[in-house]
């Protein structure tokens, strides 16, 4: 009997490879570098690739708040003011405005005060914002209007709505000349009863009417019967803001509230036309997700062309962006680290900006490292490949990164992370000098600089208070130092020993941490969000440091929800928790521990529930001062008593480290200003040269990898033969 | 056939109620609507009234399952689950907590997903079924010994492994093919290839392993015998005839997975960034928006009721015996 053939099992077996070799036969046909992962269309164009781990929430600036959100939006909408990119101390300086406001001050009759008018005599403070008479809004279908100057896509038909799946099926756009009503349109918008705009509650606090008119309007929205229909805010006064003409604008606030001029710089107070409003309100729009909250219309550097939030998000040029030009100020150094190289050029340089989808901190470095994304974090899976530290404790790039020309930018983080003491417990809590000096015991034992080694990659500074560095009235050095946690050593602040600690608990009345009324150990617990396996030797870690008192620390792990009712209900003894500034000013962070802020029943974001009138008279006088010699001295009395006190063990204030290309220039942190895209620069054609150097592909296993399998066939083969040509006996 | 299909159909009903009432359970017990109303305000400056207007307005303000403070039929529909589960049954998903059309959101979303499953699942099985038949010819050799242990060894290593590994070594290592990403069109298949590659080989050692059990016990039986002394050449024995009678546990494992298929893969959208649907769920999750999770775990459980149906339906065609009745 003939052998038969062997015909299509290996052939099917080899089918996956067949095809494998059929698909790099077509990469290579490409011509581009295989693994790039963009068009090749784009190769050397001045485009910025960045990413989006998950989609924003929110494209609304009276709804958006959180850093994802504004990473877009501050580069399509521009409020009154900005921050000065390259100064610091941080500064505001104009954006849409022609000038930094200017504020006055009336008395509850309306008469016109003295700038240095006591503050219990103001009962007004009034922001005159003149406009800049150049600014534009992008081009977008709101705006287009027909031959008899009507507007083109305000009333589409049923048919027209089924043409349209993106924005871009509406060919014909608009613009217009910017106007103060468009800042008035968008203050309303932050009372409009379906936005639920974060910040509404506070600004009814604060501007004139905003309350009585958030009234208003959830009166009248309630009563309608459709409510989808657009519900127009014009038509509608609001008391506190008047429009003087076109370009200017005042805004009238009860009392005086100097960090309102930090609020003109935000999303929230960025101009609105009503022709977005009335154009996204058309039914049938909302369920193609064409909304206001996922397609901006603004007057930035930037407009949005492409948002698919489950995929990729883009940014154009604004063809109408109006004339700003590269700052020519900035810190003594900034000359000789290269950032006012182009300084006077007008901006934006990035012609496109790219965020697209990634998940995993893995694949985004790699592809990092290949050129195809121009900057990156520092996750802890990546650190040591990318850092190391010199013998004097400095972070520097290893050898591997340097030899990719790419550069570290370092920065302390506006934020203060912390473990609070619930200040209505009747262990921990109370401003006893018992209870403070059992916290201050726990405040030393709490070692942060071997978190942050441990933890944190030696990525953050130890907290000496409330205040993070870089904020008015922050004192570096000795005079900066807690006393009742450090001594100054050797040119540096060193923590205090553990005897120390001791010493202090024995004080509380708990030698060796026992309870000398009862004799009982003292059991305190920690209540914390805990969300991975990572988390237990953190918690371990906490033990251990608690331990060392002779404290038994209980873990209490919730979710962050569990986690905030607690908290809402005083039910946690210690916790972890922290804070990112809104505005980089002392009141954003000594409002955290204002007695008028506790959490327990007021609800506000003193988690502490710390309460002492004396630290409440000083934050009171403290808060509406203009930055000067008073308001640094009574930072320094309130730093003393909280540092007295003790109602947080002051953690750390974290450092971002953050490596890009050699080719992304004038990368300067800037963590207050959310607009800094338009004074980046890509170098394309070096980026190109980068990209086609690092990414050759290898194609020699493949054919070895082919030969692996013929040898591992053989065998098989043999067999095969054997048993075809065998005999039944 | 067509009375099985429709007393099918119907008995579907209880059984998407009985899903949607467990995953509304399960999903209020983890979160109140006061952490939903939370996680979608922010985290700051949020006040008790933000959140009861942030609930007043979706209609989180209702009780869960009985409105007794209402009158009437109202005592029921005026509730949570009836008001945002109900709707399901019609194919209404509504919006999402944070105001988009989920109905789009899928329809835009599951050509990702498909463009990773279908290739993977039909090359796959190709591929499990082609090696366990090899194995089968080759029983009782040392080649079936190691061929056994390599897909043990195979099937023990985590399928992240083989994620990270397969990106590390094609696209970092050898560079011919993007780490991640997605793009539309024909484009995809430069992003799609590497995935289902890797799903393959993740997938071949228990495959085959479960293919050749189906198969040996095929192998024993008479009708292999009579082809066999019949003098059929054992390739064509096994691949035609064992092949075709094993045909029922496979369809039994394969088409009930088919719409499946639509639900995505979670960790390899997340590791590809593949825009699928099995990160839309788990994004959902993350982010407590209940509208997107109970609407997707509606659309698996009638997918997976699809699925069984069709399996059944299938039986009929590859073996004459079954009568569905």
């Amino acid at each position: 009997m003939p052998a038969p053939s062997f015909p299509w099992p290996p052939v099917r077996a080899s089918l996956p490879w067949l095809g494998f070799c059929f698909w790099l036969f077509l990469l290579a046909a490409c011509g581009d570098p295989p693994n790039n992962p963009y068009p090749a269309e784009d190769n050397g164009k001045n485009i910025l690739y960045t990413s989006f781990e998950e989609r924003p929430k929110h494209l609304d600036p009276a709804r958006a708040y959180s850093a994802n959100e504004y990473e877009i939006i501050a580069q399509i909408y521009e409020p009154p003011l900005q921050y000065a990119y390259l100064k610091r101390p941080y500064q505001l300086e104009p954006l849409a405005a022609a000038e930094l406001p200017a504020v006055s001050y009336l008395d509850r009759n309306g008469q016109p005060l003295p700038a240095n008018a006591p503050e219990e005599h103001i009962g007004y403070s009034v922001y005159d914002i003149h406009l800049r008479s150049d600014v534009r809004f992008q081009p977008h279908p709101a705006f287009a209007k027909d031959e008899a100057g009507h507007y083109r896509y305000h009333a589409l038909s049923p048919e027209q709505l089924a043409q349209v799946q993106t924005l871009a099926d509406l060919p014909e756009t608009g613009s217009r000349a910017l106007t103060a009503e468009d800042y008035l349109y968008q203050i309303k918008r932050l009372a409009h009863p379906q936005i639920h705009s974060p910040i509404a509650e506070m600004m009814a606090g604060y501007i004139v009417g905003l309350k009585d008119l958030s009234e208003r309007l959830a009166k009248d929205f309630g009563s309608r019967a459709d409510k989808s229909v657009w519900f127009d805010l014009r038509p509608y006064a609001l008391e506190g803001v008047e429009i003087v003409d076109p370009h200017r604008l005042k805004i009238r606030l009860h009392g005086k509230y100097p960090q309102f001029r930090f609020w003109l710089a935000m999303p929230f107070f960025a101009p609105l036309p009503w022709e977005a409003d009335a154009f996204y309100a058309q039914p049938g729009l909302a369920t193609k997700n064409i909304t206001l909250d996922w397609y901006p219309v603004g007057t930035g550097a930037y407009m949005m062309t492409e948002n698919n939030p489950n995929r990729r998000m883009m940014l154009v040029k604004n063809p109408h962006y109006h004339e700003e030009r590269y700052p020519a100020e900035g810190e003594p150094e900034d000359a000789a680290r290269g950032y006012l190289r182009d300084a006077g050029r007008k901006l934006p340089f990035i012609d496109r900006v790219v965020f697209v989808l990634e998940k995993e901190t893995i694949p985004y470095w790699n592809k990092f490292l290949q050129g195809y994304y121009d900057a990156s974090s520092l996750a802890s899976d990546n650190f040591d490949q990318a850092i190391q530290f010199s013998g004097q404790g400095n972070a520097e790039l290893t050898p591997d990164m340097k030899s990719r020309d790419i550069r570290l930018q370092t920065a302390v983080a506006t934020t203060s992370m912390y473990m609070g003491f619930n200040m209505l417990d009747p262990v921990v809590g109370g401003l006893g000098e018992a209870r403070a000096k059992l916290r201050r015991a726990i405040s030393i034992a709490v070692d942060e600089e071997e978190f942050i080694a441990i933890f944190m990659n030696g990525r953050g500074i130890p907290a000496q208070g409330v205040l993070p560095p870089g904020l008015f009235g922050f004192v570096k050095g000795k005079d900066g130092i807690n006393p009742y946690i450090y001594d100054w050593a050797g040119g540096e602040p060193r923590r205090k020993s553990i005897a120390e600690a001791k010493q202090l608990l024995a004080e509380a009345g708990y030698p060796s941490g026992m309870d000398a009324r009862t004799g009982k150990p003292l059991v305190l617990y920690l209540d914390t969000v805990a969300s991975g396996p990572d988390d237990k030797s953190v918690l371990n870690w906490y033990r251990k440091q608690f331990g060392k008192l002779g404290i038994q620390l209980v873990l209490r792990t919730t979710d962050y929800n569990q986690f905030q009712q607690k908290m809402l209900n005083g039910n946690a003894q210690i916790f972890r928790w922290g804070w990112n500034a809104d505005y980089p000013d002392p009141e954003n962070f000594f409002f955290l521990l204002y007695g008028q802020n506790a959490k327990v029943g007021k609800g506000g974001e003193n988690a502490a529930n710390y309460q002492n009138p004396e630290f409440d008279r000083l934050f009171e006088r403290m808060r509406n001062l203009e930055d000067g010699p008073e308001r640094f001295r009574l930072i320094q009395e309130m730093q003393a008593v909280l540092r007295r006190d003790a109602p947080w063990v002051f953690g750390l204030h974290p450092k971002t480290f953050s490596l890009s290309h050699a080719w992304y220039q004038n990368r300067k942190p800037n963590l207050m200003a959310n607009n800094g895209l338009k004074y980046l620069r890509i170098d394309g054609k070096e980026r190109e040269e980068k990209r086609a150097e690092w990414n050759r592909p290898v194609y020699w296993p493949l054919p070895f990898l082919a030969l692996l399998a013929v040898g591992a066939v053989t065998p098989a083969w043999r067999v095969y033969r054997r048993r075809m040509r065998s005999t039944a006996l | 056939m067509i009375g099985y299909l429709l007393r099918r159909l119907l008995y579907a009903f209880p059984l998407l109620l009985g899903i949607n009432v467990l995953t509304f359970i399960l999903f209020f017990v983890v979160n109140t609507p006061d952490d939903m109303a939370r996680m979608h305000l922010g985290q700051k400056h949020v006040t008790p009234e933000s959140v009861e207007k942030w609930k007043r307005e979706r209609g989180y303000d209702l009780p869960l399952f009985w409105n007794a403070k209402a009158g009437g039929t109202e005592k029921v529909t005026g509730t949570i689950f009836y008001q945002k589960s109900l709707g399901l049954f019609l194919f209404r998903f509504g919006r999402s907590d944070d105001g988009r059309d989920i109905g789009a959101d899928i329809g835009q979303r599951m050509w990702p997903s498909l463009a990773i499953a279908v290739p993977s699942l039909l090359v796959g099985l190709l591929v499990d079924i082609s090696v366990a038949l090899l194995l089968v010819f080759f029983r009782l050799t040392y080649l079936e010994f190691w061929g056994v242990a390599l897909c043990v060894a195979a099937m023990s290593v985590s399928t992240l492994f083989y994620i990270i590994g397969g990106q590390y070594l094609v696209g970092k290592l050898l560079q011919l093919t993007p780490i991640s990403g997605y793009d539309t069109g024909l484009n995809a298949w430069r992003f799609v290839a590497l995935p289902v590659l890797i799903g393959i080989v993740a997938g071949v050692g228990s495959g085959a392993r479960w293919y050749r059990t189906l198969f040996l016990e095929e192998v024993e039986k008479d009708y292999v015998r009579t082809a066999r002394a019949k003098g059929l050449p054992e390739p064509r024995v096994l691949f035609a005839h064992v092949l075709r009678n094993a045909l029922i546990p496979i369809l039994t494992g394969v088409v009930v997975v088919l719409p499946l298929l639509f639900t995505g893969s979670l960790i390899t959208e997340s590791f590809f960034a593949i825009p699928g649907l099995g990160s839309y769920t788990i994004d959902a999750i993350n982010q407590q928006d209940f509208a997107i999770v109970r609407s997707m775990v509606f659309l698996g459980s009638v997918l997976y009721i699809l699925g069984l149906l069709l399996t059944d339906i299938s039986y009929t065609l590859v073996d004459p015996r079954v009568r569905l009745g």
